[in-house]
């Protein structure tokens, strides 16, 4: 099937999306150069997932204030997180089943499955959230957050990562 | 946006994404599209059979890609009704830029009702 992209969209988003241009940038690529089975594997979720006993909420109060910024900032959940330890803050969607789940929008648990049939090498042993609305906000993506991630990534011998904007 | 910055340090990404067509344009290396509602990259609560179906055709999509610019769509349909998954993704009240952006739609058509006055 081919999947259409504005099928949960409200409609009224549609138009804006679909008049989005292109990126005239040049696409990146990095060789993925090993079997899956020898592979280390890491998760990013944009849901807004945190976890309140050591880290602060994505600030959502200065959102409402300034409604075109995001938190931009980075949160870095363990591999070994239970479903308990999560919370999430998050504008632009309902995260009430992720709050049920989280492996809907971050399945470590799934990823910790297929390492131990061996369909993969192992599991990072930390993993990445940020928040997705990002406007504003973007600019610090791009000069802090994204070199932040891809430094954590190397010092865990990370060799792909899956992200899931939420 | 993060993909670009991670892929172009060495590291292989994969979006896994409603909306492939918004990662196309970004130029992402490797797009994973599923028809999923938002906030549910890899399916359904509880459903540990769909969510390593996707993370499986995720992976897949990383040993196969030989290309950037590569998309694969997920062949699962959302089960139960979509209409009642459309609602159920969403925020109990718009999010500030929407609220912001109505109110700035409104504001245009006041303005332009007083000018045809």
């Amino acid at each position: 099937m081919t999947v259409d992209s504005y099928a949960f969209l409200p409609r009224a988003f549609r138009p804006m999306y679909e008049a989005a241009p292109r990126f005239d940038h040049a696409p990146v690529w990095a060789d993925f150069g090993k079997p899956l089975a020898d592979a280390r594997i890491g998760l990013l979720s944009s849901a807004g997932i945190f976890l309140p006993a050591e880290q602060e909420p994505f600030d959502v109060e200065r959102e409402r204030r300034e409604p075109t910024w995001g938190d931009p900032t980075l949160r870095v959940i363990p591999n070994d997180v239970t479903q308990s330890q999560i919370d999430a803050t998050h504008l632009h969607i309902n995260t009430a089943d992720l709050l049920t789940d989280m492996n809907v929008a971050l399945p470590i648990d799934r990823l910790n499955d297929l390492a131990d049939k061996n369909v993969i090498g192992s599991v990072s042993p930390e993993h990445f959230s940020v928040m997705g609305f990002q406007q504003e906000g973007a600019e610090v993506w791009r000069t802090t957050t994204g070199p932040e991630i891809v430094a954590r990534c190397h010092a865990v011998d990370i060799d792909a990562l899956i992200l899931a904007p939420a | 946006m993060l993909a670009r910055v991670v892929e172009a340090a060495g590291i292989p990404t994969i979006t896994v994404t409603m909306m492939p067509e918004l990662a196309q344009k970004y130029r992402s290396s490797r797009v994973l599209g599923v028809e999923f509602p938002f906030g549910h990259s890899f399916g359904v609560v509880g459903d540990a059979e769909m969510q390593t179906r996707t993370l499986q055709a995720a992976l897949d999509l990383l040993a196969t890609a030989t290309k950037p610019e590569t998309r694969v769509d997920l062949d699962t349909v959302w089960p139960g009704d979509p209409k009642q998954a459309y609602k159920d993704w969403q925020p109990s009240e718009p999010s500030p830029i929407v609220k912001h952006n109505l109110e700035a739609i409104r504001k245009a058509r006041r303005d332009g009702a007083s000018h045809d006055s």
